[in-house]
């Protein structure tokens, strides 16, 4: 009795943070593309409902009443199973993250990892997905995503360590208390830099989208997906977009905290501070996909061994050799 | 303690059934796949007995590096059509013999080593008292790691190191004849170099790039 007790109550914590997500997403794919209409002089989704807000809606709708076609020659159960694995891994990465002191699902003492191992198990999706259709497309585009995946995920962990040098701790609600007095976005703010264009190669968006390269592979590892799982694909990526977002605002931007400690602003709740921000990024995130040309997959390859790897390398001895000089080592 | 005794044993058969369809399974893919899903249950055990710096980096590495790279090798082989022929072909059942016996020598090197080891006889009461005093796991590791073993740490270290730069000065050719980019010379071009104005006569035109 006792543990049904808590298996329902943790269940409606968990529909409580999930259904919220999986509504932003809907929503996050609309700002998505007005942004980029605006941006292009265009109008963008604005017929369904209020400034097209329901566009999302009515997408998925559409998506769920598409028959879901499973090619003759895929390896059916991988064929199923690709876009379900991304989705899952999309969401469950969401249990870790703070939105205030004691708001977070699972308060675990390794947080950054438990993220860090999620979006890199990611890459299974669409490796099984473009290994499974049996087509050429598919499998192009999944080869090039794997090693673009695996190539940014290293950039990306060496900035985590920038990080954690200066909190001394890898539960997510200690880096954001750490924050109080500085945000690391001033400290770190070349990290910063390559922590967003390492994320934005790490959800395939543009400039980096060359696994779906629409030009080149018609939609990469998508080619042989329709219907709801299409749909699942589609929104594992959103969901992954705003995770790496949700990522960039605790480690750099201070999280739930309010950027002035001051009277009208400690009202606002420091959950919508983090919505802020998470936004903020994501706007960057919609600009340059509407701005930046795609990259070439050696380029793609070069910049991130040879430039992010080693300057964030160079970083991680700076900031340790830093904060070993002047004593501001973090002690637990 | 009951749910945590449902889990723990969910994980292991997951694990050791997993283990057995890596060398059974006839695709090869699908024995990258059942390893990844060994990689993960065994990280859930670590996770379980309260390591969780060693289940998450189980997780980073094995599964999200090096089974990537896996399979990565393992799909350009193009193995979709080539089964295992275990039993029933000729030429494979004859190596089966050597395999079994190298098997049980490993196995019971493994028995050596295992029923040898010496616990400390506080090791667990150690254990637990750590994670009492509100030291992290992660945290416990890196003081050990970094104080008694640290010269034993640096060398594997090294010694990956010096692993990896025989992989590339191995597969590394220097090849004669292909373009290259290079992009301190198109960044360092300037517009006197670049662009040159001339005065064409006309009816006659002009060379260009010769």
């Amino acid at each position: 009795m006792e543990y049904l007790n808590i298996i329902f109550q943790e269940s409606y914590k968990i529909l409580f943070l999930l259904v919220p997500v999986l509504v932003s997403v809907a929503m996050i794919v609309w700002l998505d593309r007005r942004v980029w209409a605006f941006v292009q002089k265009r109008q963008g989704p604005n017929v369904v409902g209020p400034f097209g807000l329901l566009q999302s809606l009515a997408d998925a709708l559409k998506y769920i009443f598409k028959e879901i076609i499973i090619p003759a020659s895929s390896n059916k159960v991988i064929f199923i199973l690709a876009p379900i694995i991304t989705m899952t891994l999309a969401l469950i990465a969401w249990a870790v993250i703070p939105f205030g002191v004691e708001k977070v699902l699972a308060d675990i003492n390794v947080g950054i990892l438990y993220i860090f191992a999620v979006s890199s198990l990611g890459v299974y999706g669409i490796i099984m997905g473009g290994w499974a259709s049996n087509s050429k497309y598919p499998f192009l585009g999944a080869i090039r995503s794997a090693a673009q995946m695996v190539s940014y995920e290293v950039s990306i962990g060496i900035i985590i360590i920038n990080v954690l040098l200066c909190v001394g701790s890898l539960n997510l609600n200690d880096i954001v208390v750490a924050q109080k007095e500085m945000w690391f976005v001033i400290p770190l703010f070349p990290m910063f830099v390559i922590f967003f264009i390492s994320a934005l190669a790490e959800t395939n968006r543009p400039p980096f989208d060359l696994p779906e390269a629409e030009a080149e592979l018609v939609a990469g590892y998508q080619t042989e997906y329709s219907g709801m799982m299409y749909a699942m694909f589609w929104l594992g990526e959103y969901a992954n977009i705003l995770l790496m977002c949700a990522l960039g605002s605790i480690l750099f931007l201070g999280g739930w905290l309010s950027p002035i400690d001051l009277y009208p602003f400690n009202l606002i709740p420091g959950a919508l501070w983090l919505i802020f921000k998470i936004l903020f990024l994501f706007i960057l995130f919609a600009l340059v996909k509407a701005i930046v040309p795609r990259y070439r997959y050696d380029q793609l390859m070069r910049l991130g061994w040879k430039i992010f790897l080693p300057l964030s390398l160079t970083y991680v001895v700076l900031t340790a050799s830093y904060l070993f000089y002047f004593n501001l080592l973090p002690t637990i | 303690m009951i749910a945590h005794a449902i889990f723990f044993y969910v994980f292991s058969v997951i694990a050791v059934v997993s283990a057995i369809m890596v060398t059974v399974s006839k695709n090869t893919v699908h024995s990258v796949f059942f390893l990844i899903l060994d990689f993960i249950s065994i990280s859930c055990l670590f996770i379980m007995i309260g390591a969780e710096f060693l289940g998450m980096i189980m997780l980073i590495v094995y599964v999200g590096a090096v089974a990537v790279l896996f399979l990565f090798v393992v799909m350009m082989l193009n193995v979709a059509q080539q089964k295992n022929q275990w039993f029933v072909s000729k030429d494979s059942s004859r190596h089966i013999p050597i395999g079994l016996l190298i098997s049980v020598i490993i196995f019971f090197e493994l028995i050596i080593v295992i029923g040898g080891w010496k616990y400390k006889p506080d090791l667990f009461n150690s254990a637990k008292s750590s994670l009492e005093n509100g030291v992290s796991n992660t945290h416990s590791l890196g003081q050990v790691l970094y104080t008694d073993y640290i010269h034993v740490f640096q060398i594997s270290g090294m010694i990956l190191l010096i692993a990896m730069i025989g992989a590339i000065v191995l597969t590394f050719r220097q090849r004669e004849g292909v373009k290259k980019q290079s992009y301190l010379k198109q960044i360092s071009r300037e517009r006197t170099e670049g662009v040159e104005v001339l005065e064409i006569a006309s009816n006659k035109g002009v060379k260009i790039d010769d």
